[in-house]
């Protein structure tokens, strides 16, 4: 079985993910979006493996995998801050920061 | 080949084998690590009355102590014959690469560690509170807000968090697989989003300079790592060496090492800053607690740019034609654009990012002209620059950190007419570190301009040096308009108020005043040092 198919999934899901950051602004998405990329990768590092047929693409999935989880705690953490502030989670909103 | 001959292996049983991990080698990563998990228990075990004073003192000696095994380390690394200099070598079966170039930069950011630390514990500029809010949970301009202020609670975390981005920072410049320096950019950056949300005073400009970060930052990194996965598809394998190997033998499909290439460099020049990937730098210089932008202007560009530098000259350097043109273009925009938007900046520590942005291309410059061998190498011209613009950069925001009035920090430049009558010696000591971001003799600013040029004109790249010669040009004149600013400006009103520091700070502007000087007028030893240091060990 080629891998092309698996590699153009990963790359489909990888832009929706990229183009998701850019377009959506709720920042509780966008950082969805950023889970999809990674998810992204995930597939592409299993589908490299088995091309490959050894395991470090797999081992690296987990590793992405641990990864993510604590990126969701910061990026909670931070999300949440700003939403008891504010009442809004959206990126638009936060725009103080100006040249 | 069927999924069944990868997954489910004959099952002999064969015994495993217990990686070979050199510990001595590799002691001061995990000093710096253990020091943070030290950091962790004492917030959970010491009574919050002398919870702030443990943190600082176990920082502060656990830093200290891991300077010391570095210096242990570095005396001790093996030469390697080859036809370059090296020393060092691979450890923790291939995963971490501890050769000179890596002691090195584990030295020098143990250096801005220790020295951010310090700023990070001084409490006397704002009423015997530190920078850091009282309760990042309680809403800005809340009752809990101001109950935990009264009750002088205070978020002692932020000394475990700087430990945990300091050992990030390390094992960034240190790894030799692209899978344990993903890891590493992680936990460089995770603790670093949330100390930018900290601040005390300003606490929603901190908030959405944290949110901006860490949405950008996660971006980033997802870029890197889809980079490092059809690196992995075009290699083979993760490490440094073996894809090296691959790349100089021209395997596989030549599009996936192209877009794999593209893509981690996306990741690493967010991280360094350079443009068109530094529109977080501004935002997030000026929205974080003033201690933490000094950490992390300093260690976050050191560690990228030895990464970066080992990955394109270890793993990508048979692609060298493919990559150059690439940083050629980046670097041009970068150095012109950080010095002309500088110009228009009023806010002090907005201009000191947007510099941060020029030197980002200055640097890229060195990357851009490959010299290896004996002598004046690029690698060894970037580290003397990434060390004088470190020690300058926290000296400059430990400055920031001490002109104040009754909202907290004064960040705007008007604000700033007059500090040479207010306070002569902070005014001195800041227009030093600006000469030095300049690049004027004397300072370590322009002996590390000079090599990093020299270095790239050595290296063929001349159009590249004459660029930086004129954004240096640019930029020169937007920091004299500063200094004449600070001396011979009339003050706004009463004219800006400059606090009274602790003993902590003032040893931190004198520290850097003082390696700034060194490197400029003495810089033998220093730069015999980096040329000891020889090439990347894979």
């Amino acid at each position: 079985m080629s891998v092309e198919p698996f590699i153009g999934l990963s790359a489909l899901l990888f832009t929706i993910g990229a183009v998701g950051v850019l377009v959506r602004r709720n920042a509780i998405v966008v950082f969805m979006c950023v889970e999809l990329m990674l998810n992204a990768c995930n597939l592409a590092f299993v589908t490299f493996a088995r091309a490959h047929g050894n395991l470090d693409g797999q081992v690296a999935a987990f590793f992405v995998m641990v990864v993510a989880a604590a990126e969701v705690v910061v990026g909670l953490a931070i999300i949440v801050s700003i939403f008891r502030t504010r009442r809004s989670a959206s990126v638009d909103d936060a725009s103080l920061l100006k040249l | 080949m069927s999924a069944v001959s990868v997954l489910a292996a004959p099952m002999a049983p064969s015994p495993i084998d217990a990686p070979d991990i050199d510990y001595a080698t590799i002691s001061p990563l995990l000093i710096v690590l253990g020091v943070a998990v030290a950091g962790v228990l004492v917030e959970a075990f010491v009574p919050r009355a002398y919870r702030f004073v443990t943190q600082v003192v176990v920082a502060v000696v656990g830093l200290v102590a891991a300077f010391g095994a570095t210096v242990w380390v570095a005396t001790d690394l093996p030469e390697v014959g080859g036809d370059v200099p090296a020393r060092g070598g691979p450890t923790a079966m291939g995963a971490l690469s501890v050769d000179g170039p890596a002691v090195f930069t584990w030295g020098m950011l143990l250096l801005f560690g220790v020295l951010g630390v310090l700023l990070f514990a001084e409490r006397r500029l704002d009423g015997g509170l530190s920078a850091f809010t009282s309760q990042a949970s309680t809403p800005p301009g809340s009752t809990d807000e101001r109950r935990a202020t009264q009750l002088r609670i205070e978020h002692s975390e932020v000394f475990p968090l700087a430990v945990f981005a300091l050992g990030g920072m390390m094992f960034f410049a240190t790894a030799n697989d692209l899978l344990a320096m993903f890891v590493a950019l992680e936990v460089l950056s995770l603790p670093l989003y949330l100390m930018c949300g900290l601040a005390r005073r300003r606490r929603l400009l901190s908030q959405e300079a944290a949110m901006k970060y860490f949405l950008l930052g996660a971006f980033s990194s997802a870029f890197f790592l889809y980079g490092i996965a059809l690196t992995y598809g075009y290699a083979g394998s993760f490490d440094l060496g073996e894809i090296s190997t691959a790349v100089s033998n021209r395997i596989g499909g030549e599009n996936l090492l192209l877009a794999g290439m593209a893509l981690i460099m996306v990741g690493l020049l967010f991280k360094v800053a350079a443009v068109p990937f530094h529109a977080w730098t501004p935002d997030v210089y000026q929205g974080a607690p003033t201690p933490v932008t000094a950490f992390m202007a300093a260690g976050t560009k050191a560690a990228a740019f030895v990464a970066m530098l080992r990955i394109f000259y270890v793993a990508f350097d048979g692609a060298r034609w493919d990559w150059t043109p690439v940083v050629w273009g980046v670097a041009i925009v970068t150095m012109l654009f950080g010095a002309v938007v500088s110009i228009a900046q009023t806010d002090v520590k907005r201009m000191l990012a947007y510099s941060s942005i020029a030197h980002a291309g200055f640097v890229l410059v060195g990357l851009a002209g490959v010299v290896t061998g004996t002598g004046l190498t690029s690698l060894s011209a970037i580290l003397f620059y990434l060390l004088a613009y470190g020690v300058a950069v926290i000296g400059a925001f430990a400055v920031v950190m001490l002109v104040r009035d009754a909202g907290g920090e004064t960040t705007h430049l008007g604000r700033w007419a007059g500090l040479g009558k207010e306070s002569p010696l902070l005014a001195i000591a800041f227009t030093l570190f600006l000469l030095s971001f300049a690049g004027i003799p004397l300072t370590g600013g322009f002996i590390s301009k000079w090599s990093v040029f020299a270095a790239a004109w050595e290296g063929g790249a001349w159009p590249l040096v004459v660029v930086g010669v004129v954004a240096s040009a640019i930029a020169l004149f937007f920091y004299v308009r500063v200094v004449v600013l600070l001396f011979f400006a009339a003050p706004q009103g009463d004219g800006p108020t400059v606090a009274v520091p602790s003993p902590l700070t003032s040893s931190v502007v004198v520290v850097a005043a003082a390696v700034t000087i060194v490197l400029g007028v003495l810089p033998g030893p220093v730069l015999e040092l980096v040329q000891q240091v020889g090439a990347f060990v894979r």
